[in-house]
């Protein structure tokens, strides 16, 4: 009787471009950190303040290419999505915009400033269920940073933040999708803490810089810009070309 | 949920539980989510290069199994629901690196694996898969991506429990798609830059194929099918595979009503 077809496993895992500085003129700076946390406020005053000094920023988002929009959002809307699909899905949307922005500003020797990175996956893909093994390998076509943010916050100041902003906490976002529970506010602090978690995990083994982000948005703002600061004169980037 | 056809026909587990039970492995890291310590059904997958015939065969295949009792899932390359659309538009306006199309087939068989072959495994059906992931490491070999990364890309995958292969030489291949719709941009490797012309591009792009196809056969134990023979021939070769696979000594097994094959394009299709 034939046999299954099988290669023993654990097969040689491919080499990772997150363990290798990149080779490019460009700097990559980018934050991390759960809804709520003040990341997206902290990176656009980060641009502010180059643009100020004359540096050409180039700022993207996570999730923001065009590419499996609509998959994504007709997924999203019948509820057809896997925790695999739904780490497949983002890393199709990211990998686009690698491919197709990010390594073509960081070659223009622009500095790109992105909300969010490989490191989201990290963490919400691993909290909904996916190998934590399996997802950085899924990702180790991506760019090494500069330096990473993480804004690290208690899962219970986000919330409350982002209930003052809007009125309602999104469907995903709470992790409802995972049946945690059946309340949507306790199903946030669930997933939300389960994040947490990941992100702390990752911040020895991707040298992140943790920002306490329970502080006043000035003097996170300050800390960050001391760090940049530091990052472009080490790597010879303290002025515009 | 996604399509699960051979599925709604009938409710519950198929009538006969295909061959001994014989525990399912993940191709690499896997699901941790899924149990997969129930799966009585059995997965096939057919491969082969474009044109190799596969569809024909399994429309045969499928008859024949359901004549024997047993539940038939057919699963295929790029037919997700989440997916399939979106590949199309996608490579109709080629705006596709190597790494986000590897990335979209990757999303399209998971879709599948999910909501449709775990499901059928689970109520003890045999799924038929026209192309596996071995499709997407041969692809990957030919275009210069980086294979360690495909294979831990696929390792949420299922191991299939046996994968035959047609093997069809590409003079052979050109002349079935000649025959049929003609050559296609991507089936002829075109985003390659192989040939002066689409022939040329065809002749190299699905060489390379074959080879990788080769390659693959001895790492994944694939049972090689000659599929450069009448629809008839191989018929009887992959039933004879399936049959002595799951143990159907009662069954006459191998023999194929020519019958069931006049639908076919079948007067193109011999040597």
């Amino acid at each position: 009787m034939p046999s299954a077809p099988a290669k023993s496993w654990p097969l040689p895992s491919p080499a990772s471009k997150l363990a290798e500085p990149h080779p490019y003129p460009g700097r990559l700076i980018i934050v991390e950190g759960i809804d709520g946390s003040g990341k997206s406020t902290q990176l656009v005053l980060l641009q502010r303040w180059l643009q100020a000094r004359g540096f050409r920023a180039f700022f993207t988002e996570w999730n923001s290419s065009t590419l499996v929009k609509n998959a994504t959002r007709m997924g999203k809307k019948k509820d057809l999505l896997t925790p695999t699909t739904f780490s497949l899905l983002h890393a199709t949307d990211f990998a686009d915009r690698l491919t197709f922005k990010i390594v073509p500003a960081l070659k223009a020797g622009m500095i790109v400033l992105a909300d969010r990175y490989a490191f989201t996956a990290f963490g919400r893909d691993v909290a909904r269920g996916v190998s934590p093994r399996w997802v950085r390998e899924l990702y180790s076509f991506a760019v090494r940073p500069d330096v990473a943010f993480y804004f690290r916050v208690p899962v219970e100041i986000s919330l409350a933040r982002l209930l003052r902003g809007r009125a309602k906490i999104k469907y995903h976002e709470a992790g409802m999708d995972m049946h945690l529970s059946e309340d949507i506010l306790e199903s946030f602090k669930l997933f939300q803490g389960r994040i947490i978690d990941e992100y702390d995990q990752m911040v020895d083994e991707f040298g992140l810089r943790v920002i306490d982000a329970t502080l006043e948005i000035d003097d996170q703002q300050q800390e960050v810009r001391e760090i940049v600061s530091d990052m472009l004169r080490e790597t010879g980037r303290d002025h515009d070309e | 949920m996604s399509e699960t056809r051979g599925m709604d026909a009938r409710s519950g587990p198929s009538a006969r539980t295909p061959g001994r039970a014989r525990p399912h492995a993940w191709f690499g890291e896997g699901l941790p989510y899924i149990d997969i310590s129930d799966l009585t059904g059995k997965l096939i997958s057919i491969e082969g290069t474009d044109s190799s015939g596969r569809s024909t065969q399994m429309k045969g295949l499928r008859e024949w199994l359901e004549v024997q009792g047993f539940g038939v899932v057919e699963t295929g390359w790029t037919r997700s629901k989440l997916m399939a659309e979106e590949i199309e538009i996608a490579k109709e306006g080629h705006q596709l690196n190597r790494i986000t199309f590897t990335l979209m087939y990757a999303i399209d068989f998971a879709d599948r694996l999910e909501n449709q072959i775990i499901p059928a495994l689970k109520s003890g059906f045999i799924v038929l898969a026209d192309r596996y992931l071995y499709t997407a490491l041969a692809r990957a070999r030919v275009r210069g991506i980086d294979e360690d990364w495909v294979r831990a890309l696929y390792g949420f995958a299922l191991q299939p429990d046996l994968v035959l292969y047609l093997k069809v030489p590409t003079d052979t291949l050109i002349r079935r798609v000649l025959q049929g719709d003609g050559i296609d941009y991507w089936e002829a490797g075109m985003d390659l830059n192989l040939g002066a012309d689409p022939y040329d591009s065809f002749m190299a792009y699905q060489s390379r194929l074959l080879d990788a196809f080769e390659d693959l056969t001895e790492d994944y134990d694939f049972r090689v099918i000659d599929g450069n023979r009448s629809i008839y021939e191989i018929q009887q070769d992959l039933r004879r595979e399936i049959r002595d696979f799951l143990d159907l000594e009662d069954v006459e097994g191998g023999v194929v009503e020519m019958e069931q094959f006049t639908r076919g394009p079948a007067q193109g299709w011999s040597r």
